[in-house]
């Protein structure tokens, strides 16, 4: 059964649609990317699915008592905040200290519990944040483009972890970003998103993909060795035809 | 020996503080300041509508301070341009409830007793509306702790978790009303919002973590309160002000050591 699925979803605002006619599905294990340009209304059907914003057309149904992993975007802590990672890690269920060390340990940032959250980097926030959505145990990890602000070496790191992570808990990943390369053949499935799906498919269905063309151009084709991933496993997807961008 | 009225007024200080320390600190966390303000300020016309209908005090001061803090919330989330909202609404009110009170038939209403507190006044009878009042705003946020800690943290994070920040907030907004009506009494409608924030702020330095500044922030506002009333008794000065003098008075040392003592 899938973890979420989504039919006919849409979001306006007036007259202005972010969003229309999105079907979507994920299922457990599975590694979903979401790309698309900026404004093509990644982070809305995001929120959609996630339950934080209300569809104003279609309807999401998620698994009852799914747990959901969350991994932000982007998150500001009020300078009048005083918080350490494991306090943070602990919102808003409390976890024994044993777990919540383990869990650091697990994303590559160990013994760091009693330093202020404002303190840490931008890789060690993000990987402090992943190590929040873990400690749940959850059915489905999403990750709204959690990269941002880290550099090349830093974002492949951070991939290999979502990687590991996958492997080690089974949990299914699903993926923002506004570009493809690096992440790209770790997916399972690509959706390209802009505004609707444009397609959808293998990784390098959508590379190929004249939409995918249209909208990213050629550029990141060569950049899509920098993470290769094999699979010991096949897949049978359908690319999502008769796509257009009226 | 300590004069009766003045342990009274001893156990309005500290009870209200109780209060004041957690909520002044999520007031701090979430940029509040003003919105604790708009809603004290609305107390004035809670007292001039209560004195109009000879109803009691602080239930009419509850009733418009929930009203003005549940407007400006619901105002908040229209995407109003909320600081220049809140100046409009936050002096309307006061002076709206200054010239109500001039409209109250009979005996001239002593303004000042509203509007600085009357702490030296205060009876067995409001000790218990205090302490009732601060010990359930408290307990509330004790219960809802970390519900209201993820909501101020981030909206999607708690709705992730299946937390509702519309909720949580609503909380807080209605634990501010009842805050202001039982600290009317105690440093009046102008000071409130000071009693909210320079606790909590106070706390801010040396505190490494959420419990601990709300914990902090109660206590310093305990102290200050009974510094306030000594001070007060000592040099004749009036009691809110005192009150709210000696917690600047703690927030100063605080901030000098954050300073020099980075942690």
């Amino acid at each position: 059964m899938s973890l979420i699925t989504a039919s006919s979803l849409g979001l306006s605002h007036g007259a202005e649609v972010i969003l229309r006619d999105v079907d979507f599905a994920i299922s457990s294990g599975e590694i979903v990317t979401l790309v698309g340009p900026n404004g093509s209304g990644k982070s809305t059907l995001v929120r959609l699915l996630l339950g934080i914003l209300s569809p104003t057309a279609g309807r999401v149904r998620r698994r009852p008592g799914l747990r959901i992993g969350y991994v932000p975007q982007k998150l500001s802590i009020d300078a009048s905040l005083p918080l350490t990672v494991a306090r943070f890690l602990a919102l808003p269920d409390r976890h024994a200290p044993a777990a919540i060390s383990q869990e650091l340990e697990n994303v590559g940032i160990p013994g760091l519990e009693q330093r202020q959250l404002t303190a840490l980097s931008g890789g060690q926030f993000q990987r402090a944040l992943l190590a929040r959505a873990l400690l749940t145990a959850p059915d489905i990890l999403v990750l709204d483009e959690p990269t941002q602000g880290l550099d090349q070496q830093g974002e492949a790191a951070f991939y290999r972890l979502i990687d590991e992570v996958r492997a080690r808990t089974g949990a299914a990943v699903l993926l923002v970003s506004h570009d493809l390369h690096v992440v790209m053949s770790a997916s399972d499935r690509v959706i390209c998103l802009n505004g609707h799906v444009c397609c959808e498919g293998t990784p390098h269905l959508v590379a190929d993909a004249p939409e995918y063309r249209a909208l990213f151009g050629h550029g990141t084709q060569g950049a899509l060795a920098l993470y290769p991933h094999d699979h010991d496993h096949c897949h049978d997807h359908s690319h999502g035809e008769g796509c257009d961008h009226a | 020996m300590l004069d009766d009225f003045l342990i009274r007024a001893a156990l309005a200080g500290v009870g209200l503080s109780i209060a004041v320390g957690p909520l002044g600190s999520f007031v701090v966390w979430r940029r509040m300041a003003y919105f604790g303000d708009a809603t004290a300020h609305a107390a004035i016309l809670g007292v001039a509508l209560a004195l109009i209908f000879s109803a009691p005090v602080t239930l009419g001061t509850l009733v418009v301070a929930a009203a003005m803090a549940l407007a400006v919330s619901w105002l908040s989330t229209r995407g109003h341009a909320m600081d220049a909202t809140l100046g409009v609404l936050s002096h309307s009110a006061l002076a709206l409830g200054l010239v109500a009170i001039s409209f109250v038939p009979g005996v001239r209403v002593d303004l000042s007793a509203f509007l600085f507190g009357d702490i030296l006044a205060v009876t067995w009878a409001d000790l218990a509306v205090i302490w009732g009042g601060a010990g359930l705003v408290a307990a509330l946020i004790a219960w809802r702790w970390s519900r209201l800690l993820t909501a101020t943290l981030s909206r999607d994070l708690a709705a992730a978790s299946g937390i509702n920040a519309d909720r949580e907030g609503l909380i807080l907004t209605l634990s501010l009303a009842v805050v202001v009506a039982v600290a009317l009494k105690v440093v009046g409608a102008l000071l409130i919002a000071a009693m909210l924030i320079i606790p909590a702020a106070a706390a801010r330095g040396p505190a490494r973590a959420p419990e601990t500044m709300a914990v902090l922030a109660a206590l310093i506002g305990a102290f200050a309160s009974l510094a306030g009333l000594a001070a007060s008794y000592q040099f004749d000065t009036p009691a809110g002000p005192s009150i709210v003098v000696a917690a600047s008075a703690i927030y100063l040392v605080s901030a000098l050591f954050s300073r020099l003592l980075p942690s």
